[in-house]
């Protein structure tokens, strides 16, 4: 009889919201220009109260507020009208005021849930909870010391929580997937993996299938890769059963992600768990959400990824994965959904004109030059004009690629590059027809290759029309000349 | 400057200025002539060149305003006033009387400082204390214990001690103290001065080092009520920095209240049958000169009361076990010698966090315990449902009367070291006071009569939530009933 087990997975995601000032105090939560807290000296960026400085009290920053409300009604979470911050007490050097205050019994958001794609078809997982909280400092352990830098102490923090609902590692890569999508649709976070303004811990036990117990739990803290949260939890899901069937028990702890080594390592034993005294905060009063700014948020409450997806796969006939990678980057999806807005409806199959270079050359250059799209001169008019001249066959796709390159230095319009480097192809019989003969008559022994059959060779053909024409002839144009001298 | 020595109030202080008889400067100098001595130890920290900055800025106000004081906008110029050290003041070191912070300098000023400084008083130093304000006789001060003015041997009161015992000596014309079970009142009562608890959320807390931040307020201390009442209207008000503060204008002032038709309410709870026989011969000679002055004494009932201080050292040690956990020699504040050569997080933070002293220790041991899973239900919750039922019956009874009257507390100022040995029985010592924090509403401590030995006792009202001004003027009436203008 062969053992099969099942993991049981649960999520909490940290997500940074971007707000201009931390959650208690009027310090920047992000600094100017698309530089991150990480760029700033250490111990820069904080005032009196981020600091813990004794006498000093927290003022809720609102804008938060509006933040999470607007995460829980993209998640179809009941929004409390009082939600209430307490204060989880611990010790740790980089923690100022010995607690960080955040939401416990009363958190803002209650039971939403979120469905994604696996390739096991549809899933979808409760969310059970979201609340604000702030964030700590950051230690730096080094030569034996421990540095505390307090610039990202403060910053506005909501933590998602999820039911155990996840049964596969795939699964939660994807709902964080998902997850993020909207979170940075919704514009209330940067979303910025690296800096770990998205990062995730993973409740993790296996159990014997059809057993209804839980096995115990670890938790693999503060992933910040989609793909390795995936890895982390494939792997603490086969060291589990590994313990299991080897006959000995699973620890209750806390563990790291080894992304170099792909393996997960222990952190901390639960059994030395802390008690955090959760109290209301009485700095503070209760966080308040009136009827009439939910109902102001959920109308403010752009199309979601999941509904862009669907109405750019049915109306606009995209593929699913042109749709995916689109609405997976915020600053492509807002070029693509501006540049549907400059075309007319009988234009509408620009649309994949349109998604291909977005998903294409453009996503490529964007990693290979490591820029932001809206920091760049090129417009979503660029990319209408672009998708125009090649369905038009005005140019040609290396005419296009060139005519990009340049939009994207210069900003220069379409129109212009094309007459300025004269990318216009000649699509013009009667001015071809001359070169074609030329080029025929020059290469006799291939024009019989390919009337024997050989097809491979007319590409060497258009090559060399395409040089004498310094690469303006309209190559499917040529290709059809050439078939026709050799049928004739 | 013997004259000097007899000043009551600020009335009479802008008289003087105003007459040219006396010049901010030098009153200044005279206040910091009889601090610098600190025969009472009521000062940790004396801020000299600032004070004399600051009363070089006040002539300056004088002379523009044609030697006459604006009160519109310096309604405090030229007042000589004490800062209890748990109020941050920007520059200055701030101890909370702690070896903790025995270095820290403040790097911003709490809001009441900086409403007081730009209403022109001046801030001679910083008053000494029960450590983080945690105790009634100050006598847990790493800086020593305070004497009482009059009784040496005695204490003061705590834990504004060193503000009460400074007003009493005429070594500040008024100061500032915070209470959080009584730590205005009590010392005020004891060594005879008058002192405020305004309403929870009335003066802002900014800059105020929390003890219990649900019942922690700062008020007042003064040679007289009106003093007191000027003090407030400065410092009360709405403050941006503080989310528990309410949008209640400034405290206005004193005005008339008729004692005729008074309805003055005597609880039963907080009887003074079990008090020393002073404290119940000034409450008996206080209720006929009202009786007979023609206010209704009225018994009233208040029936949950009687748990006020079991329900307050749960909540309030809760609360400072919390608000205390900063304080780890990390980023300011002392740190141990010993701290560099912990091996671990723990040990660096039980090495640091030793500094603290006896009382301190106790209660953030306490609260912690109270806190903690497995009893916060038992404790922490319970106590903080049984303080919404206190509430509750003080409001209740306060809708049929204008005021609580009580003893402020047990006995005159008692002996140093009368009490150490036993906390209980020191904490029983705030019986009186902690109700009104419990229930956020405004009290004071005027001082009524004196004892064989000459020690002073006061009377404790009690007024409804958010009517500061309404005791303020009960109180005057008060006065008047002995025959004294408190104006």
């Amino acid at each position: 009889m062969s053992l099969e087990f099942e993991a049981v997975i649960g999520l909490e995601v940290h997500v940074q919201l971007a707000t201009e000032t931390k959650i208690f105090c009027a310090c920047p939560a992000k600094p100017p220009q698309g530089r991150s807290i990480s760029d700033l000296a250490p111990n820069s960026n904080l005032c009196s109260v981020c600091a813990g400085h004794p006498g000093t009290l927290p003022v809720l920053n609102e804008r938060v507020i509006e933040f999470a409300a607007k995460a829980g009604l993209a998640l179809g979470c009941k929004i409390n009208s009082e939600s209430i911050f307490a204060r989880k007490n611990y010790f740790y050097p980089d923690l100022p005021k010995g607690y960080q205050i955040s939401q416990y019994e009363l958190p803002i958001c209650e039971w939403g849930s979120l469905s994604f794609e696996t390739q096991r078809g549809s899933s979808q997982v409760q969310v059970r909870r979201i609340h604000l909280e702030e964030d700590a400092g950051k230690s730096v352990h080094e030569g034996g010391a421990t540095l505390v830098n307090l610039n990202r102490a403060g910053v506005p923090l909501i933590e998602i929580v999820t039911e155990p609902d996840f049964r596969y590692a795939d699964e939660a890569a994807e709902f964080l997937r998902e997850l993020h999508g909207i979170v940075t649709t919704l514009g209330i976070s940067d979303g910025n993996l690296q800096e770990g303004n998205f990062r995730c811990d993973s409740n993790v036990s296996v159990r014997l299938k059809g057993e209804s117990r839980l096995g115990t739990r670890v938790e693999v803290k503060n992933v910040n890769s989609f793909r390795f949260v995936e890895k982390a939890i494939e792997y603490e899901i086969a060291r589990q059963i590994e313990v299991v069937k080897s006959g000995a028990r699973v620890v209750q702890e806390t563990r790291t992600f080894d992304s170099d080594r792909g393996v997960t390592l222990s952190m901390r034993s639960k059994e030395q768990a802390e008690d955090y005294r959760y109290f209301p905060d009485p700095d503070l009063v209760p966080a308040r959400v009136s009827t009439n700014a939910l109902a102001r948020w959920r109308s403010e409450l752009p199309e979601l990824p999941q509904a862009k997806r669907r109405r750019y796969q049915s109306e606009l006939g995209l593929s699913a994965y042109d749709a995916g990678v689109i609405t997976g980057n915020r600053s492509i999806m807002m070029v693509f959904d501006s540049a549907m807005q400059l075309i007319a409806k009988q234009e509408s199959n620009l649309a994949k004109g349109i998604a291909n270079l977005l998903t294409g050359e453009v996503s490529r250059k964007l990693n290979e030059e490591s820029v932001a799209l809206e920091d760049l001169p090129i417009t979503p008019a660029h990319f209408v004009d672009l998708a125009r001249a090649a369905a038009a066959q005005v140019i040609s796709s290396a005419g296009v690629k060139q005519a990009l390159n340049n939009a994207w230095k210069t900003g220069e319009s379409i129109d212009t590059i094309i007459e300025k480097h004269g990318l216009k192809q000649v699509s013009d019989l009667s001015s071809l027809e001359p070169v074609v003969a030329q080029v025929l008559a020059e290469y006799p022994a291939q024009v019989d290759e390919l009337k024997s059959g050989k097809d491979k060779v007319i590409g060497f053909l258009v090559g060399q029309i395409m040089k004498r024409t310094g690469g303006k002839a309209n190559p499917a144009l040529v290709q059809q000349m050439i078939r026709k001298w050799v049928e004739s | 400057m013997s004259k000097l020595d007899s000043l009551k109030s600020i009335r009479q202080l802008h008289q003087a200025y105003e007459s040219g008889e006396w010049t901010p400067t030098a009153v200044t100098q005279h206040f910091l002539d009889q601090a610098r001595p600190n025969r009472l130890n009521a000062w940790i920290t004396l801020c000299e060149q600032r004070a004399l900055n600051q009363a070089s800025l006040a002539e300056e106000v004088l002379k523009l305003n044609g030697g006459k004081v604006p009160r519109a906008t310096h309604p405090l110029l030229g007042v000589p006033m004490g800062i209890k050290d748990n109020l941050a003041v920007e520059g200055v070191r701030m101890t909370c009387a702690s070896r903790m912070l025995e270095s820290y300098i403040a790097p911003y000023s709490a809001t009441v400082v900086e409403r007081l400084e730009s209403a022109g008083a001046i801030t001679l130093g910083k008053l000494n204390l029960d450590e983080f304000a945690m105790g009634g006789s100050n006598e847990n001060s790493a800086f020593g214990r305070v004497l009482h003015p009059t009784h040496p041997d005695r204490i003061p009161g705590g834990s504004s001690g060193g503000s009460a015992a400074a007003v009493a000596a005429g070594e500040c014309l008024v100061a500032l103290g915070s209470d959080t079970g009584g730590s205005i009142r009590l010392p005020a009562s004891y060594c005879g001065v008058f002192g405020v608890k305004p309403t929870y959320g009335r003066v802002s807390r900014s800059g105020l080092v929390a003890f219990a931040s649900s019942l922690d307020q700062v008020g007042p201390l003064a040679r007289s009520l009106d003093d007191a009442a000027q003090v407030l209207a400065v410092i009360s008000g709405h403050d941006p920095l503080e989310s528990t503060s309410l949008g209640l204008p400034p405290i206005a002032g004193m005005g008339e209240a008729e004692m005729k038709g008074l309805r003055v309410g005597v609880p039963q709870e907080l009887s003074w049958l079990g008090a020393a026989p002073s404290v119940r011969e000034a409450m008996e000679s206080c209720v006929e000169a009202l009786r007979s002055a023609g206010a209704e004494v009225i018994p009233v009932s208040l029936p949950r009361v009687k748990h006020s201080i079991a329900v307050y050292y749960v909540v309030a040690v809760s609360e400072a076990s919390s608000n205390l956990s900063r304080f780890d020699g990390v980023r300011y504040g002392s740190r141990s010698p010993h701290a560099v050569s912990a091996r671990s997080l723990e040990e660096f933070h039980s090495v640091n966090r030793s500094l603290f002293g006896a009382e301190v220790k106790r209660r953030i041991l306490l609260g912690t315990f109270s806190l903690s899973s497995g009893y916060s239900d038992e404790y922490f919750l319970r106590a903080a449902k049984v303080r919404a039922l206190i509430a509750d019956d003080l409001d209740s009874a306060l809708s049929s009367v204008d005021c609580i009257l009580s003893p402020v507390a047990p006995t005159p100022a008692f002996r140093a070291g009368e009490k150490t040995k036993d906390p209980l029985e020191m904490y029983l010592n705030d019986l009186y006071t902690v109700p009104a924090n419990l229930a956020g509403i405004p009290a004071l401590s005027l001082p009524w009569s004196r004892d064989a030995d000459g020690l002073s006792i006061g009377v404790q009202l009690m007024g409804r939530s958010g009517a500061d001004d309404q005791l303020l003027s009960i109180a005057r009436s008060f006065g008047r009933v002995r025959g004294e203008d408190l104006v």
